[in-house]
């Protein structure tokens, strides 16, 4: 074909075309989700993650959790017996990076807050066929053995702050608080500072206690039960509003 | 003759590179917030201390002063194997976890979510990535009759890409990921992926314009798309804010719904064009030249290389259907995968009609062989993926080891025989060899590889649908059937037949290994083989 010589002849053009043929569909598929309104449904009760809840879910994403477990629940019946209402966009906004997964060896887990105690996670975490025997999952007995350091924290909410999650001044500068004080004693001073400063997204109540057994330190096993512990627990669905968020 | 690369303009350019290298990783381990931070840009530092004597001491291109540079992909081809090798039996050893938990050993190193990143990565960028690098660069130059542009850049190139291989490697054991499946390396190991990268595209295009015919053939179309987009996926899916510059971890600039449709965009454009586009490139190269018969049909590759290329970006959202992406996104995405059935077929037909007249070859030529079974397979894929991007299909697939088998019908079947056929293929020009060591080796690495591959994906269906069926199965009294855990204990023996069948796959290459090397020290010299800088072509 002649008309196509002009790639064929001059690498420069068939670079640049290829260019511009490859640019179009990324384009369109997803500068939309910016600007068109009704991609992150309107709900109460979504708040960004406490430091605590973003150490574990580092722990969660540095583990490869998302290999075997999603946190997407799809709109169907068996589905939503199964793990509860459907996911919404809305309930990953502060997901960075997301985590649906694309995998179910294990099961879904974006409504598994409060479904299981502190201990049935613990006792999981460290040996899972003690408690599921037919599990595959491998055990995680040495998170329970790290321990956390809070203090770098800030710097951990001040990133994220600049991809675009409202972190207030108070949150970051008192991230390293914070974080030890969700996994400690619900009553102490620290504990309703923490409260004061999260309640300002109108969310529900923080869970506040010792996560993983052992008050004495706060450790990566603290956090990751903190983290599950609240997954899929924020959005209010008694005042969720489905029609008004068609898309 | 130049005797050192540092004598070149190249060559000084490294240099500085290197030294700048060196002062900026130095100074950032030094001052590491994580230990394997430090280990990382210690290792960096150390890589390019070695770069940097290799250009004063050694001579990077050393009896390759030929007509042809082979020498780099003498180097592509061996790093091939050695990662291939590696990346099956990491690969079957988490199959072995997935039906025996214990051999998991709960340690975190040894952790299927640390080893499946590596396993991920070894076989398509490690395995891959070196073939596809190092046919690239064999391809460009034999095709443009023009030798391969610069000296010190394409071993640059080998040695950058190496690195960033062994980067993500050790990062993944010890824990450093961004969760971002294909893409997991963090921030500082994509700063490293992209300088190499560039060079990568500078050496091609370079090459390409010192060319000595007048037409550029098809192959080097579908390397430079590959190499285009690669890029283009790789900066926008991978930006991100990194908490501290002495630091390991980031967060990526983008969350949530607009996170996920960016990540299925590299996603599946990683398949389309790492493990697609540019595997056809070796196919347009090598088939025509093992079967000694032209390409098909040259109105064909045209159509189908603008329409593949065009139409592949669109199909990501087929990785979120019935997720919280809007319906209107899913739509396309699933519409635009059902057409992308025609250009991949395109390819498969130009590929498999090359034979034309030399069919006959199938009987006595095994590389051959496994060249056109691949094809096979390719159209097989090719076709089981616009059916899976269907939503009522996906409905029952998705989250399901259906998935899981078809992607390795597309990855041990299409990307994983093609490059063994090119690998036998090259062995023997490379190395200046009449023939293969033994062609009933390659015979049994042939069937192995292929019953392997069968056991894999015919456990795989039958599981991923039984799982997809279950999980959604309900009892006379309007309940569900079955609890989770049921359905994973249902999968356990089809867990040992895929097992089962990724040790065939990796006999097959350790075949595979003997073969090559037995083809390299002992098979007889060719008499005409010659790389030597002749007069001037009239």
């Amino acid at each position: 074909m002649a008309s196509h010589e002009i790639f064929e002849k001059n690498s420069i053009v068939l670079a640049i075309a290829i260019v511009l043929v490859v640019s179009i569909a990324g384009l369109v598929e997803i500068i939309p989700l910016y600007f068109i309104g009704s991609t992150i449904e309107k709900v109460d009760g979504m708040r960004p993650y406490t430091p605590l809840e973003l150490a574990g879910r580092d722990v969660y994403v540095r583990e490869g959790c998302y290999l075997c477990h999603s946190q997407m629940i799809r709109p169907f019946r068996d589905e939503v017996e199964r793990y509860g209402h459907y996911s919404l966009a809305t309930e990953s906004m502060y997901d960075h990076p997301f985590q649906w997964g694309s995998k179910r060896t294990g099961p879904d887990l974006a409504r598994v807050g409060n479904k299981y105690s502190d201990k049935w996670h613990q006792d999981h975490m460290n040996d899972p066929r003690s408690i599921v025997p037919e599990s595959v999952m491998p055990g995680y007995e040495f998170l329970g053995k790290t321990t956390i350091d809070a203090d770098r924290y800030n710097k951990h909410l001040r990133a994220l702050s600049i991809t675009g999650v409202p972190y207030s001044k108070g949150m970051i500068d008192n991230a390293g608080a914070d974080l030890k004080a969700q996994a400690g004693d619900p009553d102490s001073d620290a504990a309703e500072a923490l409260q004061a400063r999260y309640k300002s997204f109108g969310s529900k109540p923080l869970n506040v206690r010792d996560f993983d057994g052992d008050p004495k330190t706060v450790s990566e096993l603290d956090a990751l039960i903190a983290y599950m512990q609240m997954l899929g627990t924020l959005v209010d669905f008694k005042t969720y509003n489905a029609k008004a968020n068609l898309r | 003759m130049n005797r050192g690369g540092i004598t070149t303009i190249g060559g000084i350019f490294t240099a500085l590179v290197l030294i700048t290298g060196i002062l900026l990783t130095g100074y950032a381990g030094m001052n590491a917030i994580d230990a394997v931070f430090g280990f990382h840009m210690y290792l960096m530092a150390a890589a390019a201390i070695l770069g940097l004597l290799a250009l004063f001491v050694g001579r990077p291109y050393r009896g390759d002063l030929g007509k042809y540079n082979y020498g780099v992909v003498k180097a592509f081809v061996i790093a091939t194997i050695f990662w291939g090798v590696a990346g099956f039996i990491v690969g079957d050893y988490i199959a072995w976890e997935l039906a025996f938990p214990f051999l998991n050993w709960d340690l975190p190193w040894t952790n299927f979510g640390r080893l499946r990143p590596l396993h991920t990565s070894a076989v398509i960028f490690a395995f891959g990535g070196n073939i596809l690098l190092g046919s690239s660069f064999y391809v460009v130059q034999r095709t443009n009759h023009t030798r391969l542009a610069g000296n010190v850049a394409p071993w640059f190139v080998f040695w950058g890409y190496n690195l960033f291989i062994a980067l993500a490697g050790t990062g993944y054991l010890l824990g450093v990921t961004q969760g971002r499946e294909y893409a997991e390396p963090e921030w500082y190991v994509d700063i490293w992926l992209t300088l190499v990268w560039v060079v990568y595209l500078l050496v091609f295009m370079g090459t390409l314009m010192k060319r000595r015919v007048s037409h550029i053939y098809v192959a080097n179309w579908f390397y430079l798309a590959f190499i285009i987009t690669i890029a283009v996926l790789h900066l926008v899916n991978n930006m991100a804010v990194p908490v501290s510059a002495f630091g390991l971890k980031s967060y990526s600039l983008q969350a949530g719904v607009q996170d996920a449709m960016t990540q299925w965009w590299y996603g599946h454009n990683a398949v389309g064009f790492f493990l697609t586009a540019a595997f056809l490139a070796m196919m347009y190269y090598f088939v025509p030249k093992r079967a000694e018969r032209p390409v098909y049909s040259y109105r064909l590759s045209i159509i189908h290389f603008w329409s593949l290329i065009f139409l592949y970006m669109w199909a990501g959202p087929h990785h979120l259907h019935y997720t919280a992406l809007p319906d209107w996104t899913q739509s396309l995405g699933m519409t635009f995968s059902i057409i992308l059935w025609m250009p991949s077929w395109g390819g498969m037909i130009n590929g498999l009609m090359t034979l034309s007249g030399a069919w006959d070859k199938l009987r006595t030529d095994p590389v051959l062989r496994m060249l056109v079974v691949s094809i096979a397979f390719y159209g097989m894929s090719t076709f089981e993926g616009p059916m899976m991007a269907i939503k009522a299909v996906n409905a029952l697939s998705h989250y399901t080891d259906w998935t899981v088998g078809h992607v390795h019908s597309g990855a041990m079947g299409w990307v994983g025989m093609v490059s063994f056929g090119v690998i036998y293929c090259l062995v023997p020009w490379l190395w200046g060899k009449e023939r293969l060591y033994s062609m009933s080796l390659v015979s049994w690495h042939f069937w192995l590889s292929t019953v392997g591959i069968l056991l894999y994906i015919t456990s795989m269906w039958v599981s991923g649908i039984l799982q997809g069926l279950m999980w959604r199965a309900y009892d006379s009294y309007g309940f569900l059937e079955y609890s989770f855990v049921e359905t994973v204990e249902a999968m356990h023996p089809f867990y040992v037949i895929r097992a089962l069948g990724g040790l065939f796959f990796v006999i097959g290459s350790l075949i595979m290994v003997y073969n090559v090397i037995m083809t390299v020290r002992v098979a007889p010299r060719e008499e005409s083989y010659s790389n030597a800088v002749l007069a001037p072509a009239e």
